[in-house]
């Protein structure tokens, strides 16, 4: 959100968004996200596979625990006044889960199968589907839903709270009434309603004519809340038969009045008295309880609302011939719901528009017609609506024998006595709190029409569920606004990409044949276009509320009522690594027809199709037809080098590679043979060891890599696939056909994380890419704000990795003060010895929830285990793993005197670690403890067979038990650290290191073998971007002169190296002088640099005027540098990409880039060619390549077949070489050849062998993990940084030593480390000394001590166990995995077996 | 992933198939098990740098043994996978339980005292890598 403060003392204010899951209490078990109805789009997959919104992104996310995407609520829940969770049922039903989406519908509203018929939908206005093509059918589903249950024939029923003996009433059976007296008994009130009619139903029964609601639907939904205990006393009219007093009296604690809105208004009009014109609502009433007639031959029906089209409806079924509805405004201004309107003309129904009733006309008291007058609209009125005025003299006279009156209706409030005196407002509608419904008497609510005026069935709902919500807190005491209204944030869909599908329709009976009838006028949805219509919902905010996970999660963990939180946090130092993301190609339009045909992949889409745990697992078939490609493509340089198109002019330095390991990877997934070709500008594989790999696909793999842009992609209808038009070097043009098609897209920074820089203060590139310097590269413009990963700019894992390394290094160099200051220690319980007891056992079985329980029979795997020998105890737990049970672990511990305890549960991997914890709580060593995996090898892969599974869990257990019984206490065993390192190089990287250390505190002894400090930097110039490498190495040798931390020793050689991590020696002897010295440290950094390579080829040291990029930059220092240079050739790869010596040397082509560009600076007119093989100017220097050639550098690329040919002559050096494009050879004269010379490292045999360190084959120092581990050696407490490493930028070389510091700065900042105790050891008396274990260890720990037996340093061992399986003797035994403790579990699993 | 794979097999946990000891494989042929196989890293992705490979050996040698003997080279198997992928463990012992399927029950449980009815199969031994 912001930071304020500067370094050293920053507030940094972070909004942290709701996971709606307790960390704490979540057990990874995965049970919300098996209810979870709402499909979305896996972001982990990107895209192509779905995922649940409970869900955790990936098997090995952590934290382990699950999360709910909630981006606020859907619209359509919005929408609703009861805010069912309606995209909740929707998917819900689109998965066929019926019984759950009624649940769902009833948690909100009771009357799931009248709202399905009636409801006015208010959902589907907002429902964003409607913007796409049409809403979803929302009302129409809710009806097949309710309508489903009925056809099971059984009510399902749900749990109400226990009775709890307070009587409620309620005035009125209507939509309010009923609603309130469902949610009451479900709070476990007793709840008494009262109706004056002689049915229950109110409005429902005898205000919607049976043809649009049947009587048996609601007489079902009324018999579902009689069912829960709900009694109706009909024929009971409040005022007559009983008041309000004597509600109380009779111990009513609370009165909700859902008393409706019967009383009809009047027209007003002269005549409206007269026999035959009647108030439609009385009219419906009637024909309600089957008691009316019909209301004449020619009947006119006054009104534009729903009663009005209802009584012309009814008046038609009950024989009426002509039915005329008369309406002062147009249809646009109708209040009738549209589609009624339209069924009403269907069946014949007559209206007129803007027209009014001046009078009734009658003769001998009988109505034979109504004199009605034209109507124009004028201004708007207060409704909004434009206000009806006359047309002076257009009365003219309509013949009829029968009117209806439906111009609205009102409460009526007869009833309501001096026992009940409640304010009354406008509409005579009763007045309440607006959130409460509570009236002016604190006992008595109100809800539905009576509060509302004639409103709707689903308002009357939701007022009726609030106004018994508000009971139930008045009763108990609590506030009745409390959490009221919940704030709800309708949202849009992220995204609106579904195909277009028209809305499933419901059947409409024959117009002609229901007009004379009250049967149903729409049928139902069939199951197959019920389900269908629900998919098609979008899903618009995630997770649709509709609770099922909160019922599904035993652990209690799902909040869904979790808010935003904003933090402050007091920071020193920030580090933003915020990354980038994979370019979006639908930026570009149909250039690559991605989005239009299914067969056209990103990178990274095509990345999770080839993942083993992916939507295929793997499996390389194409998602539209499954079938398995036999050709596919990958296009380089999407959304990159690209700045006509999307305006990222930048290399993204990944696509290469990765495109290559897919090509490879696609290769070995592939059941047959597979074509793999790469289209591409150039092959940048510039990283360490790289170019193998591009040449192994190449050469070994057949990949076929073009050099061309393709320029025009087409979809081939016949196999689903797509068309290449691309044109050779030598233009040619061709045309290729592809199964597939994957588009290497780059890597782009999203505009958040620019706005994000913004909000902090810290400049970002034109690209968004965060602005730093070369010499200082991971720090940004903002001091204290240090930056690493591909927000620093486009860069591959071993590069963030190391950058992140050097990050943290750069932000804890301020920090070091603070070290350990914010840091909490644990009690030690001193530790019980048990090593003289007989084994107690206690066995502890796990149900996971459901997890496990739900397959194996826990109980009886409880009481199995309580038999076995040793065990003194067996329980079993809902979660073993949580607090509570945690606790009573502890007391049946300490109550049983417990020695070693198993847990049968789930994988030691992930919980091991908490079971430890509690049994060193308890004083008990921790290794005195065993788990049996019952859940990840049991219960989940053994679903089907749980008698088996059962059986299997037994086994588990007793093996774990025989195994437990024979384990010893481990001791714990730390070793102290010197807080001292020893950096071996004083180039620009053991200078950075060293500094770096020294600024955290901590001594550092620098050692270089030359007289001078600087290295090999002390030959270069300036960076690509202009920074001073001089400068700033006087600077850096200055700083690490004067620190007091820093010791320099130079011309200095190392002559013994001894020791392990935290505590090495090295002796060394120092200067012109030969003085021994002993250095004790703690780490060491290898910094001991490369240099150029001194060309043999090219003539070079034979004539002058051919010399190296380094030799050109020195010159070109002096302002003349240039003079008598008119032509200047330089020629790349010299000494790298070759048969002997194949690796890219990764900084040529920007040398040639950057003095090209000097060049040019210094003589516009001079000509300069540069004769490539492969531009690769990675990351953002593409910028500069591309400004070489807006200068008129020109670039030639040749083969490695055919080199240049360079002839030293009289008249300059005649320079010639094949041009592809031309297909000709050229010859060029030149002033000077240049000759990008590759790297070499520097020969130190004797140090790789003194400090045995390993090497690849070009001799660069070799990292323990290329990705995870990128400057660490092997060895532990040993880091590699700057070229030693391999060939890199003054700029890759700093963040690397950076990089050394910080990772020698996480062991050195340590007082002592905690070894693990699982290590090897010998038993002297049976070791025969036949050296087996010296030479199987990897590690080379084992040596023949004085002795003349084995020993093994523990601090040394890595616990593999190589050594105790290969010694023949059987003498050595690797701790916690002894022959003995493997044994008795192999023993025990089998037993009874023979 | 939670796949379902054949109910017969029991995992022992080691810290790297480089433990697994020759001794450990006829034990569990000794006691009854029809079969025992070991699941490791990719080879050259051992995390102990050699300890797959020293299996395998040891797991060749196990084979030859149990030839001779008579029960089976073939009831030792050693399998290699990456901790991304379930589909190969799973898929590693539908294999297993169907070779052992073919071979029928280990010679040694018919050899020695009354059968006592279905065996409760092969015990596993794999690397928890």
């Amino acid at each position: 959100m912001g930071l304020e403060g500067e370094e050293g003392d920053f507030t940094a204010r972070v909004l942290q968004h709701p996971r709606f899951v307790d960390l704490e209490k979540c057990t990874a078990c995965g049970e919300c996200a098996k209810v979870c109805p709402i499909p979305l789009d896996s972001e982990y997959d990107a895209g192509i596979a779905q995922r649940r919104a409970a869900y955790k992104r990936y098997a090995q996310a952590i934290p382990g625990a699950y999360a709910i995407s909630k981006r606020g609520q859907s619209p359509c829940k919005v929408a609703c006044p009861a805010h069912i969770a309606v995209q909740g049922y929707v998917n819900l039903i689109a998965a066929g889960r019926y019984r759950e989406a009624l649940r769902v519908i009833r948690d909100e509203n009771p009357l799931p199968a009248v709202c399905g018929r009636v409801c006015t939908h208010p959902c589907e206005a907002a429902c964003a589907r409607g913007e796409l093509d049409e809403p979803i059918a929302i009302r129409d589903l809710k009806r097949f839903v309710a309508e489903w249950e009925i056809e099971q024939g059984e009510m399902d029923l749900p749990e109400t709270k226990p009775s709890r003996g307070e009587k409620i009433a309620i005035i009125g059976s209507g939509p309010a009434g009923l609603a309130a007296a469902y949610y009451l008994a479900l709070d476990g009130f007793k709840v008494t309603t009262f109706e004056s009619l002689p049915v229950a139903g109110g409005m429902l029964r005898v205000g919607i004519p049976d043809y649009r609601l049947p009587q048996r639907i609601l007489d079902y939904e009324i018999d579902y809340i009689k069912a829960l205990g709900v009694e109706i006393r009909l024929n009971s009219t409040l005022g007559e038969d009983f008041t309000v007093a004597q509600l109380q009296q009779e111990g009513y604690r609370a009165v909700i009045m859902a008393v409706g809105a019967h009383h009809c208004l009047t027209l007003g009009v002269d005549g409206e008295d007269v026999q035959g014109v009647r108030p439609g609502v009385e009219f419906l009433r009637q024909a309600g309880l089957g008691q009316a007639s019909s209301p004449g031959k020619r009947v006119v029906v006054v009104g534009g609302g729903n009663v009005a089209i209802d009584s012309a409806r009814t008046a038609l079924r009950l024989g009426s011939q002509d039915v005329t509805i008369l309406y002062r405004r147009t249809r646009n201004e109708m209040p009738a719901y549209e589609d009624e309107v339209e069924e009403a003309l269907e069946e014949g129904v007559n209206i007129q528009f803007l027209v009014a009733p001046k009078r009734f006309i009658s003769s001998d008291g009988k109505l034979t017609g109504v004199e009605v007058i034209k109507m124009e609209l004028g201004e708007p009125d207060a409704s909004g609506r434009a206000r009806p005025q006359e047309i002076p003299g257009s009365e003219y006279v309509i013949e009829v024998d029968g009117a209806l009156a439906a111009i609205g209706q009102e409460p009526d409030l007869e009833c309501l006595d001096d026992t009940c005196r409640l304010d009354v407002g406008r509409k005579n509608c009763l007045q309440v709190d607006e959130v409460s419904l509570q009236t002016n008497l604190p006992f008595v609510f109100a809800g539905g029409d009576a509060v509302l005026g004639p409103a709707t069935v689903i308002e009357a709902v939701a007022q009726g569920k609030e106004a018994a919500r508000s009971v139930t807190a008045m009763v108990e005491g609590r506030d009745l606004k409390e959490g009221r209204p919940r704030k709800l944030t309708p949202v849009q869909p992220e995204k609106m990409d579904k195909p277009l599908q028209a809305r499933e329709r419901l059947p409409h009976a024959d117009p002609a044949q229901r007009a004379k009838n009250f049967t149903e006028v729409l049928g139902p949805y069939t199951e197959e276009q019920a389900r269908a219509e629900a998919s098609r919902c979008l899903a618009c905010a995630g997770c649709a509320e509709c609770m099922l996970c909160v019922d599904a999660c035993l652990a209690g963990a799902v909040n869904h009522d979790e808010a935003p939180r904003e933090l402050a946090l007091e920071v020193g130092s920030v580090v933003l690594a915020t990354g980038a993301r994979p370019f979006q190609p639908e930026i570009l339009g149909l250039d690559f027809r991605f989005g239009q045909n299914p067969n056209v992949l990103t990178a990274l889409e095509f990345e999770r199709l080839l993942s083993p745990a992916g939507p295929t697992q793997g499996h390389l078939v194409r998602l539209s037809d499954h079938k398995e490609p036999l050709k596919i493509a990958w296009l380089q340089c999407v959304g990159s080098r690209d700045t006509n198109r999307c305006g990222n002019g930048y290399c993204s330095s990944v696509c290469c590679m990765y495109a290559i390991k897919q090509a490879l990877v696609a290769k070995e997934h592939a059941h047959g043979e597979l074509d793999c070709t790469i289209f591409n500008m150039d092959i940048r594989t510039f990283g360490k060891d790289y170019e193998l790999y591009y040449h192994r696909a190449r050469d070994r793999e057949g990949v076929r890599f073009i050099k061309s842009r393709a320029h025009t992609i087409y979809d081939d209808p016949d196999t689903g696939g797509v068309r290449i038009e691309y044109a050779t070097d030598d233009g040619q043009a061709m045309e290729e056909a592809f199964d597939l098609v994957v588009l290497s897209v780059g890597l782009q920074v999203p505009e958040s994380c620019g706005e994000l820089a913004k909000r902090l203060g810290v400049e970002i590139d034109k690209y968004r890419f965060a602005s730093t310097e070369p010499m200082t590269p991971v720090a940004t413009s903002r001091p204290g704000v240090m930056v690493c990963g591909s927000f620093q700019g486009p860069k591959d894992i071993p590069s963030s990795v190391t950058e992140a390394s050097a990050a943290a290094a750069a932000a804890a160099g301020k920090l070091s003060p603070a070290r350990w200051s914010a840091t909490r220690s644990v009690e030690v319980i001193p530790e019980r010895d048990v090593g003289a007891e007989e084994p107690r056992v206690g066995v502890f079985v796990c149900k996971c929830g459901i997890n496990i329980a739900g397959v194996v029979d826990v109980p009886s795997v409880t009481e199995y285990a309580a038999t076995l020998p040793n065990v003194v105890v067996a329980d079993d737990g809902l979660f073993v793993c949580s607090q509570d049970v945690q606790e009573q672990m502890k007391a049946k511990i300490a109550e049983h005197n417990l020695n070693r305890v198993v847990v049968a549960s789930c994988s030691p991997k992930t919980h091991e670690p908490i079971f430890m914890d509690t049994l060193t709580a308890c004083g008990l060593n921790k290794y005195l403890f065993e788990m049996a995996n019952i859940r990840n090898h049991n219960s989940w892969v053994h679903t089907a067979e749980p008698a088996l599974a059962t059986a299997k869990a037994k086994d588990l257990v007793r093996a774990a038990v025989a195994r437990v019984s024979t384990h010893r206490a481990l001791p714990k065993m730390t070793v102290g650290v010197k807080p001292r390192c020893l950096v071996v190089g004083g180039g620009v990287a053991g200078l950075t290191a060293s500094l770096s250390l020294a600024e955290q505190g901590f001594e550092v002894v620098l050692v270089e073998r030359e007289a001078e400090l600087g290295g090999f930097s002390r030959r270069l110039t300036h960076t690509i971007e202009g920074a001073d490498i001089n400068a700033h190495l006087d600077k850096l040798i200055e700083q690490v002169r004067e620190h007091d931390n820093l010791q320099v020793l130079t011309e200095t050689v190392i002559t013994s190296f001894s020791g392990y991590r935290g505590n090495f020696t090295t002796e060394v002897i120092v200067g012109p002088g030969m003085y021994e010295r002993k250095i004790n440290h703690g780490a060491l950094i290898l910094a001991t640099g490369a240099s150029e390579y001194e060309p043999s080829e090219y003539g070079y040291g034979e004539d002058t005027r051919v010399v190296t990029q380094v030799e050109l930059a020195q010159r070109l220092e002096d302002p003349k540098g240039a003079e008598g240079l008119d032509s200047v050739v330089m020629i790349q790869c010299v000494g790298s990409r070759r048969d002997d010596y194949p690796n890219c040397s990764r900084i040529c082509c920007q040398s040639a880039v950057k003095n090209a560009l000097h060049l040019k600076e210094l003589n516009p007119d001079m000509q300069v060619y540069v004769l490539y093989r492969d531009i690769r100017t990675y990351g953002l220097m593409e910028d500069y390549y591309t400004e070489a050639r807006q200068k008129g550098v020109v670039f030639f690329r040749f083969d490695q077949e055919n080199p240049p040919e360079v002839v030293p002559g009289e008249d300059g050096v005649k320079v010639s070489f094949t041009d592809h494009v031309l297909g000709r050879e050229i010859q060029v004269r030149a002033d000077l050849v240049t000759l990008s010379a590759g790297m070499r490292p520097r020969e130190s045999e004797d140090l790789w062998s003194i400090m045995k360190l390993a090497r690849n084959a070009d001799g660069y120092l070799l990292e323990a993990h290329v990705k995870l581990r990128p400057v660490d050696m092997a060895s532990d407490g040993v880091y590699v940084c700057g070229t030693a490493h391999g060939p890199k930028l003054v700029s890759e070389s700093i963040s690397q030593a950076l990089a050394a510091a910080g990772r020698a700065a996480t062991l050195l900042s340590q007082s002592e480390l905690e070894l693990s105790p699982v290590t090897s050891r010998v038993n002297p008396e049976l070791c025969a000394s036949c050296l087996v274990c010296v030479y199987s260890c990897p590690y080379g720990v084992p040596r023949i001590n004085e002795d003349g037996v084995s020993q093994i340093d523990e601090a040394l061992c890595r616990g593999c166990g190589i050594c105790a399986a290969e010694c023949p003797a059987k003498a050595i035994e690797l701790n916690w995995y002894e022959d003995g403790q493997i044994l008795a579990q192999v023993d025990a699993l089998l037993e009874g077996v023979m | 992933m939670r796949l379902n794979y054949p109910v017969h097999v029991r995992i022992i946990r080691v810290p790297c198939t480089g433990k697994v000891d020759i001794l450990h494989i006829l034990r569990a042929f000794e006691k009854g098990a029809d079969g025992v196989y070991l699941v490791g890293c990719m080879e050259g992705s051992c995390f102990y740098e050699q300890g797959n490979f020293k299996a395998r050996k040891r797991v060749e040698y196990a084979q030859r043994l149990l030839e001779q003997v008579g029960t089976g080279g073939e009831r030792v198997q050693m399998f290699n996978l990456t901790s991304g992928e379930a589909p190969k463990f799973a898929q590693f012992a539908r294999e297993m339980t169907e070779r052992i399927k073919t071979l029928g029950p280990n010679p040694a449980k018919l050899a020695g005292a009354a059968s006592k009815g279905p065996a409760a199969g092969q015990a596993a031994e794999r690397g928890a890598a």
